[in-house]
């Protein structure tokens, strides 16, 4: 008995060296660990012995059943991982191909700057109001203290439609909001808007187009005050253009507002130092502002006795040309994929 | 506005130290901005000498070599204008003197030594009008008493300074030096002085030879006086060098006058030849068509909207623009008459932009100051006496229709304080306006405040309250937020999703014009309607606003294609505009691009229909118009598309827009081309999103090819299916097409999902559903399963 053991195990391991594939794994586990195979056979020898040998002979048997086990499986193992790592290796790629790119479509940057100021307002419980662009003489001028023939109008060439001269335009400003948002609000209560969108002026030079963007911002309440509209366009200013911006107000004259200001923010080229873009003087004019004057007020139904508020104009493609570092208004609206495609990325925060 | 530091030091005292710069800054502080301040030459270095050699120059027939004494040296100076000789008192440019034309350096001409330039009038930079015939052809000749060795400008009288102001519209007193004088004043606290309004009248009275008909309600305030026996002469220098540094050309001392009383007060006048006018000036509004030659030689046709002045037979003036010819004050008037009146401001503008903006309809238009137009009168014939030697005849036409009060205004302090947003104290308020010039009564806490009325600007409590910020320092505000209730902010979440899905698919945005060419309108549609033009458009590229945004976004292709970009996919939202029933309308509208290759793989994949046709299936799905959609072929295809290959988009049976290819005719380029009406698409409501079960037993997928003939199309054949496959069947696909299969067929392979929710599927069940679809194409489509 004892010698038998000694001779499977001594095949076994002269077999084991010379297994190959898979297949002779499958001989192999047939031979020795089958149900047939010579360990099997040596078990079925045992029913002659004695209880003694029989437990003398099974350990020798057991310990010849797990040495062929571990031997057997082992090889298998490392038979499959060759085989494994062959196909693995197959498969390697290079890696520096192009990638199936997902293709890129950009936002508009006036889309992008128009959202950045809508944001903002929203957060502070404004909304955005959208007017028409085809709009009446009533609303655009005479509702906002602009009769006809007031000189103030000569700032503004406005496009009026054929046949419909001193009545129906293209808005030459969104202030046009102001009026429209008035209206609207039959309790004439509060109101809290801002209104981005395009107007229409007879003007192109690089830095003047036909068609621009503007926003408009109006806020109507009893306690509304020139210090509520510097703090609003500090805000605003600090979060378009950069929390060092600041801002400075200048006496002006507009027909719709009064007290009524220009607004210069820090030249944010040179941060205020003086440089080519602000003239040297670190200051760049962005916007118009003021007071809700009584007579607009009263024209659109509200009681200037009892209700006071602010309004604010800017242009949106000065503040992306500034924002962006545009040089010319007509790139804005020239379309073309290198200018768009330039931004279609996250803003930095 | 051009300020002169010196007129405006006649009637202010400013500090010595303030700067030109100082001075423009402050203005700008309170309100009025400017484009320039400083010297009025921009030249340095300028000496007066005299000439005290003066020799041909030995290699020139037309230079001369001469000595110059400046009085701390004597200069070698080669100078080529035909009246330099010995004796003249000159101007020198020393060497490193600073020209408008460049820097003077020492240099040697023809072989001589010359250390500077003899200066003409011209080369010191003053403006063309200003020059005279000889500025332009030699050195400028200074008086024979010149001392020599002083400043060359000074010598001029051309040491002076300007502020180019530009004046916000409301502030026509500004238009005035004396105005000026008044906000300066305000500025700086400092009282302005008096205005010199002193002369002699003779005993005669202008109204028993004279007399004006005021026939207009446009002229609320008209005055006449008559200055005899005058001296037409040149303006001494004072009246010359102010004029010029107020942009104006000197004439004759007669009309210098006019000017400058108009620079000084803010008030226009007309002075007209008394003898060539008759005794009697008309004011009335002109009749249509009738004509008038106005003093620049030109004949003016003009209309009821004009005023003129006439005398009994004609128009001899076109009020507030321009003066006649007719009557115009020449080298030998010896008697004038002087004009000083109002004019309906709007009137005035609508003229003069008509046919001159001048410096006299500017004012005009601003409105005047009643006072003013009295202290011009005055003014004017203390000058006319003293500077060319008139006699004023006495008394005065005078018609007067005019509000000679100054406004007066009450006003709450705590108004002040709740508008502007600021602590401020009665008392300093209280000075403000009185910096002003206004006289205030302290009521308590009310302040009644008289504004003379030179401020015709200021009509109500908030004008009062704007000058106080104004003078108090708008930039002294402290900026805060405003203490309003926290509500919802709202804004238009659609047309955000719109834009960034149509991104997400790879489409770039592009923001266009409106305004396009009338022969564009009606392209790219075939709707009708009446397009929107403009009145006076900049030019026909751009006189009519769009309907369909398409037109633009082809221009945009073009753009690019022709800059080698071909791979254009692009979208626009935008308005689009036409008159209809409910008269003028704007819709918002979506419009796509797309040409070239879509896919940015190594194998690019040129756009075709289909792949427009999935961005606007994936849009329609996001906006929720899933299964309620359809492409149909109908007689709304416009001519700029493939009639083969395009479609109206039909959402719930209302038609919202057109997709396709564009037509040959229209572009030689694959290019593909979609637009929605989003007015139209949105106002289309759509379920919300909701929870729906879905089935927890495993599905049966069964595929199917069909021959068919080659016009069968893809719905006609998923609506068979869909229509034989009952509830159960709850997906159909087509996964293959192949071509020509055999001649005019081709085949169509469908994949199907059956599902049950509540139960698992037997096979049998499934196979007779899957027969009577297969029975149910074949015979319905004439098809054949193909095996």
């Amino acid at each position: 008995m004892k010698e038998k053991v000694g001779s499977i195990r001594e095949s076994l391991n002269t077999d084991i060296k010379e297994v190959k594939t898979i297949q002779d794994i499958v001989e192999l586990k047939s031979k020795y660990i089958g149900k047939t195979g010579l360990i099997s056979e040596l078990t079925k020898g045992m029913a002659e012995l004695s209880i003694e040998e029989k437990k003398e002979f099974g350990m020798i048997i057991n310990e010849l059943k797990n040495e062929a086990n571990s031997l057997i499986f082992g090889k298998e193992e490392e038979i499959n991982n060759a085989i494994l790592n062959e196909k693995l290796n197959k498969e390697a790629i290079d890696i520096t191909l192009p990638s199936k790119k997902i293709k890129r479509g950009s936002l508009n940057p006036m889309t992008r700057i128009t959202e950045e100021f809508e944001d903002l307002f929203v957060s502070m419980g404004y909304t955005v109001y959208d007017g028409p662009e085809l709009e009446t003489d009533e609303n655009c001028f005479r509702k906002l203290n602009l009769p006809l023939g007031h000189p103030a109008r000569d700032t503004q060439d406005t496009f009026y439609l054929k046949d419909e001269v001193d009545e129906y335009l293209l808005r030459s400003q969104t202030s046009t909001a102001q009026v429209r948002a008035m209206e609207d609000n039959t309790e004439k209560g509060p109101i809290r808007i801002v209104c981005p969108g395009k107007v229409y002026r007879r003007d192109e030079d690089a830095t003047h187009s036909h068609q621009f963007m503007q926003i408009e911002g109006l806020v109507i309440d009893k306690n509304i005050s020139m210090a509520d509209l510097k703090g609003t366009l500090e805000t605003m200013m600090k979060h378009v253009l950069g929390e060092k911006t600041e801002v400075r107000f200048r006496p002006s004259y507009f027909p719709f507002t009064e007290p009524s200001v220009e607004v210069d923010v820090t030249c944010f080229k040179c941060g205020g130092k003086g440089c080519n873009l602000c003239k040297d003087t670190g200051w760049i004019e962005v916007l118009g502002a003021g007071m809700v004057h009584p007579d607009v007020l009263t024209m659109s139904g509200y009681d200037p006795k009892v209700y006071q508020g602010f309004a604010f104009g800017t242009g949106l493609d000065r503040m992306a040309m500034f924002k962006y570092g545009i040089p010319d208004i007509r790139t804005i609206y020239g379309n073309d994929l290198r200018f768009i495609n330039q931004f279609d990325r996250k803003d930095e925060e | 506005m051009l300020l002169s530091k010196k007129f405006v030091s006649d009637y202010i005292d400013l500090d010595e130290n303030l700067s030109i710069t100082d001075i423009a800054e402050s203005m700008t502080s309170v309100g009025n901005e400017y484009d320039y301040a400083g010297p009025l030459i921009n030249a340095t270095k300028l000496v007066t000498g005299e000439v005290i050699e003066c020799e041909n120059h030995p290699d020139s027939d037309h230079l001369h070599v001469c000595k110059v004494n400046i009085g701390t040296e004597v200069l070698d100076i080669v100078c080529g204008a035909p009246n330099v000789r010995k004796g003249l008192k000159v101007i020198v440019a020393m060497d490193g003197a600073k020209l408008p034309g460049g820097e003077i350096k020492k240099g040697v001409i023809r072989g001589c030594e010359s250390n500077g330039m003899i200066c003409s009038i011209a080369e010191l930079g003053l403006d063309n009008k200003f020059l005279k015939p000889e500025d332009k052809e030699g050195i400028h000749e200074l008086p024979l008493d010149t001392e020599i060795g002083i400043d060359g400008i000074k010598a001029l009288g051309f040491d002076d300074e300007v502020i180019d102001f530009e004046l916000t519209s409301n502030r026509g007193d500004l238009l005035s030096v004396i105005g000026m004088a008044y906000e300066l004043g305000a500025i700086y606290n400092k009282d302005v002085k008096d205005i010199d309004l002193s002369y002699n009248s003779n005993n005669d009275d202008i109204n028993k030879s004279f007399k004006v008909d005021i026939q207009t309600k446009d002229c609320s305030l008209f005055l006449a006086k008559k200055a005899i026996n005058v001296t037409i002469k040149e303006s001494p220098e004072f009246i010359k060098n102010r004029l010029i540094a107020s942009d104006i050309r000197p004439i004759n001392n007669v009309v210098d006058i006019s000017n400058y009383v108009m620079l000084e007060t803010g008030q226009p006048l007309h002075y007209y030849d008394a003898d060539r006018l008759g005794d009697t000036l008309i004011v009335r509004n002109a009749s249509d068509g009738e004509t008038l030659q106005t003093l620049d030689e030109q004949e003016r046709v003009l209309s009821s909207d004009d005023i003129v002045i006439s005398d009994k037979e004609k128009a001899i003036g076109l009020a507030g623009v321009m003066g006649g010819l007719s009557t115009e004050v020449e080298d030998d008037t010896k008697n004038i008459i002087i004009e000083s009146a109002i004019f309906d401001a709007i009137k005035v503008r609508k003229t003069s932009k008509k046919i001159l903006r001048s410096e006299a309809s500017n004012r005009f238009e601003k409105g005047l100051d009643p006072k003013r137009t009295y202290m011009a009168m005055e003014r004017s014939c203390a000058l006319l006496e003293k500077y060319a030697d008139a006699t004023i005849v006495g008394g005065i036409c005078e018609y007067n229709n005019i509000d000679m009060n100054d406004t007066v205004i009450d006003i709450k302090l705590d108004k002040i304080k709740s508008v502007l947003g600021i602590e401020i104290s009665k008392e300093d308020v209280i000075s403000i306006f009185e910096r002003l010039g206004f006289t205030v009564k302290d009521n308590g806490d009310e302040l009644n405040v008289t504004v003379p009325s030179r401020r015709r600007d200021i009509k109500i409590v908030e004008d009062l309250i704007e000058e106080v910020g104004r003078i108090y320092g708008m930039d002294k505000i402290e900026g805060k937020l405003p203490e309003l209730p926290t509500i919802k902010g709202k804004y238009d979440k659609t047309k955000r999703a719109i834009k960034r899905k149509l991104c997400d698919l790879g489409l770039n945005e592009t923001i266009s014009y409106t305004l396009i060419p009338s022969t564009e309108v009606h392209k790219f549609t075939k709707d009708e309607f009446t397009e929107v033009m403009l009145n006076d458009p900049m030019s026909e590229d751009r006189n009519t606003l769009r309907y369909s945004l398409l037109s633009s976004l082809y221009e945009v292709y073009k753009y690019n294609k022709d800059r080698n970009i071909p791979n254009v996919s692009i979208f626009e939202i935008g308005k689009g505009f036409y008159k209809g029933e409910n008269g003028y309308t704007e819709e918002t509208k979506l419009a796509i691009l797309m040409s070239g290759d879509y896919e940015l793989d190594i194998q690019n994949t040129k756009v075709d229909f289909y792949h427009i046709k999935g961005i606007m299936e994936e849009l329609l799905y996001f906006l929720g118009y899933d299964n309620r959609y359809s492409l149909i072929v109908d007689n709304n295809i416009p001519n700029e598309l493939h009639p083969g290959v395009s479609a109206s988009i039909i959402v719930n049976g209302t038609n919202v827009g057109i997709i396709g290819k564009l037509h040959p005719n229209t572009c030689k380029d694959d290019v593909y081309v979609m637009e929605i009406n989003l007015t139209k698409l949105l106002s289309i409501r759509t379920g919300s999103m909701k929870y729906k079960d879905f089935s927890k037993f495993p599905s049966i997928y069964k595929d199917a090819a069909f021959i068919v003939d080659n016009k069968v199309t893809n719905k006609e054949v998923l609506d068979v299916i869909k229509k034989a496959g009952g509830r159960l069947l709850v997906e159909t696909s087509l996964f293959d097409v192949y071509n020509e299969i055999e001649p005019g067929k081709k085949s169509m392979a469908y994949n199907m999902v059956f599902t049950d929710p509540t139960r698992s599927l037997q096979t049998e069940e499934v196979m007779d559903i899957f027969n009577k679809i297969i029975f149910e194409v074949e015979t319905k489509l004439n098809a054949k399963l193909r095996g």
